[in-house]
């Protein structure tokens, strides 16, 4: 059952077209993420569901029932929204996490034993006395989520919220919050820039691009099989080339791109020109021409090191084999294999690695 | 200097006495300004608030006009809050002029856009998002616009402060509107005016001290609250 559904909604700021989303509903219980670059519409989005912005057309419907006027507190206050900031009364911790419970007129001895609860969950019951704005940022938007949830809401709607932090109190915060939303089993929509939060949380992910909602699937399928470059880009596939069929047999296809060829797993017909993606982790790089040494592997490609990128533990070579092609590896095998520009490489992947784009025009 | 010591010497030896026409004038002094004060709060942090909140055609202008207002010279409110209560002006039916009424009215008015443009300042210092959190936890329009007092209320108190300050030492409009008449408008300030241009320089200091011991005591007891509330 869907707890949230919009329809035939738009919003147009000064006369343009800012977000479009004709059909969005929202089911029971998952974590639904909305990905997509800054600007796309995806904050507006979630403001509109969280009733605290109104759409210039369109409708909202909370549980089947239209939300209007009268009911629009009602409704807003069976929800409960956290932003990037954690946006913290200028009181003590307890009181907070106690600040929707009191708008909700809950009495005292019940707003107590509720902010002790999730205080506790939050692992900051500790601070309860401390003023919030002495918090450090992780432990400020544990207060955040914690006044949130607080409120037992059907829905819980985040935008951004882990991203003013720092890594590693991301990275706990992420994985302590994933585990309290699967075992409260609460409603979450998800608003983020970040597609590897994205794909730590969500039970379906939508990207958005330019107010529309161009994919939504299950993490899993949106991260193998973009629909578009764009969409691909977006979920970290980096090398995006052009090529045509030239036989396709037994659910392999085999393909000419920038002068290599290819193997998919995949359905084309012949003549029938693709967009191959592929994954950077999904490339091992091997030094030298390797010639053959029989391997699952159905993909081998010889070509030369043209860049080499540390960042983020892991190393982006970028290999020039007729067209770029990126592989994610690690310091170690880049110091390993001796792998600096101008290196001879072999990279590898399997046919069941790389999506196809079909372009749908047959030349 | 002996002038000023001895002054000293002499009002420090006629507050000690108790003196009733002084102390008279003191708690005149305090109804009418702590009257005006409170009136401007309660009129100005609804407009203040209004102002921060809400974008309409004209407002910029109107922010102008407040922050103007915030420096409103004192004997061009006497000036007009005269004319608008002479026997014979529009609102003289009221026979307010030369009561205390018509300088808590003139204060009012010297006071009110100084708590407005404060309180605006207060409150667009809290960030959008903040009001959208709070509405995001289910807050209806009142309670969060009670949570903004609060997350302002260090600001708002110097909005009070400011305004007390700005009407407990203007001289121009009580004078004009108050008419400076014994045991019945005359206040500290108005009466420091006649007892220097007497000569009468002991009486006056004694007044003056006692109109910044007033301003302390309430800056005080006011800044007590702020920093308690802000520990």
């Amino acid at each position: 059952m869907s707890v949230v559904t919009l329809t035939a909604l738009t919003v147009r700021y000064r006369g343009a077209l800012a977000l479009d989303i004709p059909e969005l509903a929202i089911d029971e219980g998952g974590i639904f993420a909305i990905i997509g670059p800054n600007g796309s519409g995806k904050s507006t989005l979630l403001r509109i569901i969280g009733l605290l912005q109104r759409p210039t057309t369109g409708e909202v419907r909370f549980r089947d029932a239209l939300v209007s006027g009268p009911r629009q507190l009602e409704v807003r206050r069976r929800m409960a929204t956290v932003f990037q900031e954690p946006l913290l009364a200028d009181t003590t911790v307890f009181e907070n996490v106690a600040l929707g419970l009191r708008f909700r007129r809950i009495p005292a001895a019940e707003r107590r034993r509720r902010a002790e609860r999730w205080l506790e969950r939050f692992g900051i019951r500790d601070l309860a006395g401390r003023r919030a704005r002495t918090l450090s940022g992780g432990e400020a938007q544990r207060c955040a989520l914690a006044r949130a949830l607080v409120l037992e809401p059907e829905m819980l709607l985040l935008d951004e919220p882990f991203s003013a932090l720092d890594p590693p109190s991301r990275d706990t915060l992420v994985a302590d919050l994933g585990a309290i939303l699967r075992r409260e089993r609460v409603s979450t929509v998800l608003v983020t820039h970040d597609r590897i939060e994205a794909r730590a949380l969500a039970d379906r992910v939508a990207v958005m691009m330019r107010g529309r909602i161009v994919q939504q699937d299950t993490p899993e399928r949106l991260f193998r099989t973009p629909i578009s470059d764009e969409v691909a880009r977006f979920v970290g596939i980096e090398t995006i080339v052009d090529g045509r069929v030239e036989s396709s047999s037994a659910g392999v296809v085999r393909l000419e791109a920038g002068g290599q060829k290819i193997q998919v797993a995949a359905e084309a017909m012949v003549g029938e020109r693709v967009r191959l993606c592929l994954r950077p982790e999904d490339v091992t790089l091997t030094p030298g021409a390797i010639v053959a040494a029989p391997s699952s592997a159905r993909n081998r490609l010889t070509g030369t090191v043209a860049e080499v990128v540390r960042a983020g533990g892991q190393a982006r070579v970028v290999v020039d084999c007729g067209f770029p092609l990126v592989a994610l590896i690690t310091y170690q095998s880049v110091d390993e294999l001796g792998l600096t520009e101008g290196a001879r490489v072999t990279a590898t992947f399997k046919a069941t690695a790389p999506h196809l784009i079909r372009l749908n025009t047959i030349a | 200097m002996a002038l000023l010591w001895d002054g000293i010497r002499q009002a420090i030896a006629l507050l000690a006495r108790g003196d009733a026409e002084v102390f008279g004038i003191a708690v005149l002094s305090l109804e009418v300004s702590g009257a005006a004060t409170v009136l401007a709060l309660l009129v100005g942090i609804p407009l203040g608030l209004a102002l921060a909140l809400t974008r309409f055609p004209g407002r910029t202008l109107l922010i102008s006009l407040v922050n103007t207002g915030m420096g409103l010279p004192p004997v061009v409110v006497g000036l007009f809050v005269s004319i608008l209560l002479w026997r014979s002006g529009p609102l003289g039916f009221l026979e307010w002029i030369y009561t205390p009424t018509a300088m808590i009215l003139a204060q009012l008015i010297i006071a009110a856009p100084i708590v407005i443009g404060l309180t605006l300042a207060a409150i667009q210092q809290i960030p959008d998002t903040f009001r959208l959190q709070m509405l995001g936890l289910g807050a209806s329009r009142p309670q969060m616009l009670r949570v903004l007092i609060q997350e302002a209320r260090l600001p708002m108190l110097a909005a009070a402060m400011a305004g007390f300050g700005g009407v407990i030492s203007e001289v121009g409009a009580s004078l004009m509107v108050g008419g400076n008449i014994r045991g019945r408008t005359r206040v500290l300030t108005t009466a420091t005016v006649l007892e220097t241009s007497k000569g009468d320089f002991d009486v006056a200091i004694a007044l003056s001290l006692l109109l910044l011991l007033i301003m302390f005591l309430v800056n005080a007891a006011l800044t007590w609250i702020q920093q308690r509330r802000a520990g």
